[in-house]
């Protein structure tokens, strides 16, 4: 299953490769990674995108993490009203006769066109995964040349708020 | 500015609030979470730090390796409960202390590991003896820091001790740069570290224990596997008042061995590839296992599949990462084992009906007890064992190597007390038993230390014999040799044909002319009616001894799960 986790951390030197070495050394699976400062400076902020097999391999992801001394809080997110977002750069080739054509396409998504060559363009796309790659699909047929994806990083909602309770299943 | 000294067990305590270097403020700061011993070795970009050591005069023993100094910190601190203390140079000598650092960590030792740095203008450039030291041991240690301001070194000092005393234990490493160590700034110990990511759990959950509780009154056939868990919360006595009560068969785990009284009649001795039949079968058969402070390590489980097959699983561990990290457990309870122990006491849970459970243990105990065929012309290290263990009368401290001998050790020596064995369980690291004997005996100085030790595993630190001549430390050196690599010679006849692939040794040194180099008695012993006599003269001996102990070479240790197998598949079990 892919699970949304977050993770508050000291913004320490060194605490990226801490917990990038928990996951490669612990053999967990993840899909991607994101990490930027939050509105005090001494705190980061991580989003990870895992993907476990089952409700103890999600476990062990999250006790792993909580066991590091600069891991603050962590929470499985993904059950919870969240938005996420992800920011994606694809460049896609065309000829001159289809630029028209793809701005049509790229224009539900909120997409823009950020750069263009002769040979051709490179499009950027905000938001959830889904919606990110779905726009991928409908560009593929006309051949992806280069793709950049920053991650996912994802917030809960203000509105709806979600219980405090960690989501694995042990107390305390 | 008071600047009053006093002075401390042969140190200066220098008051707060004032202006020191960064060197001063570590042997401050060691003060004040009164260590009394530092194990380690000089170096260049340790110096400042030595300077202040010969400043203060705090007890600095030098290893003739830096392995050495860290093994016998683990020993230290396996023995005392206290954290140890290793201090070593950056590059090689920090470096050489990556394996006992690993051993603490995954064996939960507590140890606070100082190591040299470079300075840190030149932090990054490959400069001369620089070695990553924070990336290399960020994967084995609880945590670890570097100071990268003098500002900021009591801090760290005081939140290393912290990280590495609290919760379950572990190493904790410091690295010094030597700027940072020269460098001088204004000195607070504070007595509260605030660490908000780091909050260990020591109160177990109410409606946990009442579920255990439920599930002891309800069991038929309730068994306790008892780890090392219960010697780091010091929850002996609670166990023992538990197991009392309720009459719970107690299988211990290596690492766990006189958590509970090895001679009681509810103990059943060491579980897992090597344990007794009593303890595995015990696990095999159970409708409920309790687990308390042990971490299902594949050496305890055998293969999963086959494991407790029956059994509802409770779980106390201070650390929530060990439950279900590899067995699914409906009972978990984080927490601290004493706490969760006294909790359970006070609740205490009606017995469930086991009486026959109990006869059926009794007698997997008197049926196949652990046995070895007595009567050839070799000494037999099981019975080499046995005399320790009665000429030491149960009370010494044991520590051992990795291999046959410690197996033996495990088999043979009845720990009745929490804190009197000393080995290396989760890394199995050859070269750890004698300088941790080392530090067990700066640990305990009034008390019989014996290493039991491998020809092999002795090998690889015997450069320490050095610090029982320096100290006439009367640490007793038993080797058992039975010329090889013992552990692997059995594996390679078991399960690689004979094929006795660089496990025998063709040619050894003279043990007994070694000791003497090193001004130490030293005794050879190669006929069984010799053993107790020599055991006798060393234990009674006030000094350093070393005793070569010709033992059968072919004996092999049983009984044995073969790897992927299950507790009720053990074999060389008692015909
Ligand atoms: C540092 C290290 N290297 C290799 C091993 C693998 N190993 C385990 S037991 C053993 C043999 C130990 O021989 P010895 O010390 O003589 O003990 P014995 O088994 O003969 O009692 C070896 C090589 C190990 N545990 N540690
Ligand atoms: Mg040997």
């Amino acid at each position: 299953m892919r699970r949304t986790i977050t993770a508050t951390v000291n913004n320490t030197t060194g605490v990226m490769n801490r917990i990038t070495g928990l996951f490669a050394r612990r053999h967990f699976n993840i899909e991607s990674i994101t990490v930027g400062m939050t509105e005090n400076p001494e705190v980061s902020r991580m989003t990870f995108v895992v993907n476990v097999s089952d409700q103890r391999g999600l476990d062990q992801v999250i006790k792993q993490l909580n066991k590091q001394v600069d891991v603050l809080k962590v929470r499985d997110i993904t059950d919870e009203a969240i938005v996420s977002r992800e920011l994606a750069m694809i460049k896609v080739m065309t000829v001159s006769g289809q630029r028209g054509e793809i701005s049509d396409l790229i224009a539900p998504f909120r997409a823009t066109v950020i750069d263009v060559g002769r040979e051709s363009v490179t499009i950027q796309v905000t938001g959830d995964t889904p919606k990110v790659e779905a726009l991928i699909d409908l560009l593929r047929p006309y051949g992806i040349k280069e793709m950049a994806r920053t991650g996912v990083t994802a917030f809960q909602r203000a509105t709806k708020k979600s219980s405090d309770q960690t989501r694995y299943s042990i107390i305390n | 500015m008071n600047t009053r000294v006093r002075e401390v067990k042969g140190r200066e305590l220098k008051d707060e609030n004032q202006e020191m270097s960064g060197s001063s403020m570590l042997i401050q700061a060691l003060a004040r979470e009164n260590v009394d011993t530092i194990f380690g070795y000089p170096g260049g970009a340790i110096l400042p730090t030595y300077d202040e050591i010969y400043r203060t005069g705090i007890r600095h023993i030098l290893s003739r390796h830096e392995q050495g100094a860290i093994h016998a910190a683990e020993g230290y601190a396996r023995v005392s409960g206290k954290p140890g203390v290793c201090v070593v140079t950056s590059g090689p000598g920090a470096t050489n202390v990556v394996t006992g650092i690993a051993d603490a960590m995954i064996d939960s030792l507590p140890l606070v590991v100082v190591t040299g740095q470079v300075a840190t203008s030149v932090i990054g450039t490959d400069a001369f003896q620089e070695a990553d030291i924070l990336g290399i041991t960020m994967p084995i240690t609880k945590h670890n820091f570097q100071a990268r301001t003098v500002e900021d070194l009591p801090r760290i000092i005081r939140e290393a001790f912290h990280i590495a005393t609290t919760g379950r234990p572990g190493p904790v490493v410091i690295d010094l740069p030597k700027d940072v160590s020269i460098a001088s700034g204004m000195f607070h110990y504070d007595d509260e570290p605030n660490l908000p990511g780091y909050q260990p759990t020591y109160t177990p959950n109410k409606l946990q224990i009442r579920k255990l509780a439920e599930a002891v009154t309800k069991a038929k056939r309730p068994v306790i596997l008892s780890g090392a868990g219960i010697l780091h919360a010091g929850a002996s006595p609670e166990l023992l008042e538990f197991v009392e009560q309720q009459q719970i068969p107690v299988a211990s785990t290596l690492l766990g061995l006189g958590g509970f009284p090895g001679s009681h009649e509810l103990a059943l001795g060491m579980a897992g590839m090597h344990g007794t039949y009593a303890a595995n079968m015990a696990l095999h058969e159970a409708d409920l296992l309790i687990n308390i402070g042990a971490r299902f390590d594949d050496r305890v489980t055998g293969n999963l599949e086959h494991f407790a097959p029956q059994a509802t699983v409770a779980h106390i561990d201070v650390d929530p990462a060990e439950i279900g990290k590899i067995i699914e457990t409906q009972i978990p309870v984080v927490g601290d084992a004493k706490e969760a122990l006294r909790l359970l006491n006070e609740v205490n849970p009606k017995p469930g009906e086991s009486v026959r459970w109990r006869m059926k243990v009794d007698e997997w105990q008197q049926e196949f007890p652990l046995w070895y065929k007595e009567g050839s012309e070799y000494i037999k290290p099981q019975k080499l064992t046995e005399l320790v263990y009665e000429k030491t009368n149960g009370e010494a401290i044991i520590t051992t190597d990795v291999g046959q001998h410690q197996m033996w050790a495990a088999q043979y020596y009845k720990f009745d007390h929490p804190n009197a064995w000393v080995t290396s369980g989760g890394l199995g690291t050859m070269g750890f038993g004698f300088p941790a004997a080392i530090g067990a005996q700066f640990a305990e100085p009034d008390r019989q230390v014996v290493a039991i030790l491998g020809d092999a595993g002795f090998q690889m630190t015997m450069q320490e014999l050095s610090i029982l001549q320096e100290l006439n430390l009367p640490v007793k050196v038993l080797l058992v040799n039975n010329a090889s690599l013992g552990m692997v010679r059995q594996w390679q006849q078991l399960f690689y044909e004979e094929r006795y692939s660089n496990s025998l040794f063709p040619i050894q040194p003279d043990f007994v002319k070694m000791a003497e180099a090193y001004d130490i008695k030293g005794y050879k012993i190669t006929d069984e009616n010799e053993v107790a006599g020599v055991l006798e003269e060393a234990f009674n001996y006030n000094g350093p001894v070393l005793i070569d102990c010709r033992v059968h070479e072919e004996e092999n240790v049983y009984p044995m799960i073969a790897p992927g197998q299950g507790h009720h598949q053990m074999e060389g079990v008692k015909p």
